[in-house]
Parts: structure tokens; sequence; C-alpha cells
């Protein structure tokens, strides 16, 4: 029992940690995966551990980003550590070529279509866009803007339901 | 005349010019919410309107911080009056039909996305940052309102008389657009801000190869608005500070 009341040391062990923090709006996609995290720094003034995480946030308006923040801090601190410091770094911009194989499976698997391109290819409207739910790809845009700042809303000709598109970005 | 600006007053003045664009056209498209032609169309509109109001908030919060008297986004935003404003007057034009939105929308986006390249690619590390960042989304603005110009102005005869009118609403705000002073001309010196001749001639050439397809006709301009970023405002800023306001100056203070 003493081993759980230990506090981490580790980026690795923080990294693990930050792996139950989910986006708010997408909870099945962890934030380590959808690339938001840069850094880990953890140093120590006398007893006291400290923790900084720095996080490169998605959409400049996404309100999602202070929630993901509130969690970062509420995971390390409920593993013993009270001093977490989350700092932001806008540069380079996040871009949707930062999530992960991981990632993409779990936007699928939560009926949300992964980008088909890599963001690098600006403006790729056209592309290869799969049908979360029948796999078809006769697959059409409706709406460049959908339920979030980083989804588009698609429609498949397969199997006539409309489905969430994550936009290269 | 005095021949010299202090650069940091001219970063300053830039980075409100920045903040105030985007919050107020965030705030012009927000008044869309719930009543937009159709439900796409309100999601679109409120999601730029959100993306512009999350870069007023990173550029109001880098103003703050370079005039170095302790104002934040929320002070710079909620407690400035009207002649304390430096935005464009383009972006205060009221929402009219949404023809006038789109093609307000669409001379913005063009330029917008001009200028926010021009910054990424100058000398101010945190300007250029927090430009390339903003520009990536602004693509996706633009990507909306080019395609909706063409739809609407090639479109029926009622959706193309009414583009047309719009065209002509809009186009007295356009040579402010590419007006200089001598904050900007300061910080043109030092590389952190677009060459405005070269950033105009590309806007007119994105404008004539969209009006051709779209088949509208850029209208002369035979009157100019002027002074915004001097603060020099129609009277709608003044409507619409009331409202976007109201709440911090009937509570001041308030938060929740």
């Amino acid at each position: 029992m003493i081993a759980a009341l230990l506090p981490v040391t580790t980026r690795a062990q923080v990294l693990e940690l930050l792996d139950s923090v989910t986006d708010p709006e997408i909870p099945s996609v962890s934030i380590r995966d959808l690339g938001i995290i840069r850094a880990i720094d953890i140093h120590s003034t006398g007893q006291e551990m400290h923790v900084v995480v720095t996080i490169t946030p998605t959409y400049s308006g996404c309100p999602a980003t202070r929630v993901i923040e509130a969690d970062i801090r509420g995971a390390i601190e409920r593993a013993g550590i009270p001093n977490v410091l989350i700092e932001h770094r806008l540069d380079p911009p996040w871009t949707t070529d930062w999530i992960t194989e991981r990632g993409r499976k779990h936007l699928l698997e939560a009926g949300i279509s992964p980008p088909a391109c890599w963001a690098s290819t600006p403006l790729s409207y056209e592309a290869d866009v799969v049908c979360p739910h029948c796999g078809s790809h006769n697959t059409r845009v409706l709406s460049g803007f959908g339920s979030t700042p980083c989804k588009a809303l698609w429609h498949c000709s397969g199997c006539l339901e409309p489905f969430d598109y994550f936009k290269p970005h | 005349m005095s021949k010299t600006i202090n650069v940091d007053q001219a970063r300053f003045e830039q980075l409100l010019r920045l903040g105030d664009n985007a919050l107020i056209l965030g705030h012009r498209l927000s008044e869309w919410s719930a009543d937009a032609p159709v439900l796409e169309e309100d999601v679109a509109l409120t999601n730029i309107a959100l993306d512009l109001i999350g870069h007023a908030r990173l550029w109001l919060t880098a103003a703050g911080q370079a005039e170095g008297r302790g104002r934040t986004e929320d002070d710079l935003a909620y407690l400035r009056d009207a002649r304390d404003w430096r935005n464009l007057h383009l972006v205060e034009l009221p929402n009219g039909d949404f023809a006038r939105t789109m093609v307000r929308q669409f001379f913005f986006d063009t330029y917008h996305l001009l200028f926010l390249d021009g910054l990424a690619a100058g000398c101010d590390t945190e300007i250029a940052g927090i430009a390339a960042k903003a520009a990536k989304e602004v693509r996706y603005h633009l990507r909306h309102s080019r395609g909706w110009v063409i739809r609407l102005g090639d479109g029926t005869e009622d959706s193309h008389t009414r583009m047309q009118r719009a065209l002509d609403d809009c186009a007295p705000c356009v040579p402010e657009l590419f007006e200089t002073d001598r904050t900007y001309l300061e910080l043109e010196d030092q590389n952190i801000v677009p060459d405005i001749q070269l950033l105009k001639a590309e806007w007119e050439c994105q404008m004539n190869q969209a009006l051709g397809e779209a088949t509208l006709q850029m209208p002369e301009i035979t009157h100019a608005m002027s002074g915004g970023r001097q603060g020099l405002h129609s009277e709608h800023l003044g409507y619409l500070l009331a409202e976007m306001q109201f709440l911090q100056r009937a509570y001041p203070g308030a938060s929740w």
C-alpha cells in the first residue's frame, strides 16, 4: 500500500498519468494521442516537487482547452504532486499530423473519420474520406464546419448517414 | 512632426489593431447564432466567430503585456470606449443579409490571410507565432466565404442581385485595408508587418479571379471610409460595444 502513496517522480510516470486525460468533446481520445503535449519538466526545491506541462492548444477559440488544463492538473495532483504549472507553446502551431495511430483508431471507433491527408498538403478538400459507420469511400462534404472547431460535417452515400470528419489542420 | 515613433508603442498599437479586428468581426458573426438561413451555416458562422474570438484573446493578451500597464485581455475588450478601438470599418459593418455577411467576410478573409502570412514571415517571433497559428484557421474561413461568393454570385437572379448590392455596400471599406500610418511604417521598417503595396496587389488579383468566376463586378469606389485604426468609427461600433460590454459596464468586475 505504501507504494501507491509514493508520488510520481519521472516524466514517463507523468506521461502515463496523462493517458487518462481526454478531450472533453472527444472523450475516446487522450490528449497524448491528440498530440498536444510538448514537454514535461520535473524539478524539486527542497521537499517540493514541481511539474511543468507544456501543451500546444489545438484551435485558438476551442473551449475544451481550459477543461483539458484543469484535467491535467487534477490527474497530476491526485498522484501526489500539488505544484503543477501548465504552459502554452504556440509555435509551431498544433497540427493533426501529430495525432498518433492509436488516436486515429480511437477517433474512427467513436464515429469520427480521422484526417484523410497530411495537413502539410493544405486544403485537400476532396480527399478520400471514409465513412466511419460502413467504410464506404462514396462520401461528400455537407459543411466545412461541424459540432466542434476541429470537425467538418460529411455525408455517406453508401449508408446515407451523416458523420463527423476530423479536418486536416 | 516628430520623425520617430517608439517601436514598443507601435507594437502595442499593432497588436490592438489585430485583436480589435478579430474581436469585432467575431462578435458580428456571433449575431447570426440561431438566426442563419440554414443550420449548417449557423454552425459555420459561429465556428468562425469562435476562431476569431480565440485570435482576439491571443492578440489582446499580448497587447496588454506589450503595454506593460497590467491590462488584461478582458480589460481591453470590455472597458474601452469606441474612440479607443483600432478596428477597420469593414468589420463593424452590420451583418445585413447573408450576401452582405459573405462579401464582408470574403473581403476580410482574403486580406486577413495575406496579412497573417506576412506577419508569420516577419521578424517578431511572438507576433509571428500567433499569426502562423491563426493563419491555419483563416484558410478554412476563406475557403468558406470564397465558395459562397461564387455560388451566390453565379446563382439565381435574386442571389446575384443581392451579391452585387453587397459589394456596393462593402466597397467603401476597401481602401482602408491598405492605408498606412507612422505606426505601420515603423513596423514595416523593422520587418514585422508585410509590405502593404504587395499585399494590396495580391488582394486585388484574388478578388478579380473570384469575382470573375462569380460573374460579379467590383464597383467603382466613389467614397471611402477611413480612420478606424486611429479610433474614428462609424456609429455602428457604439451599438455593438453597448451590447458586448453591457455586463461589465453594469456589473463591474463580474465573473463566473
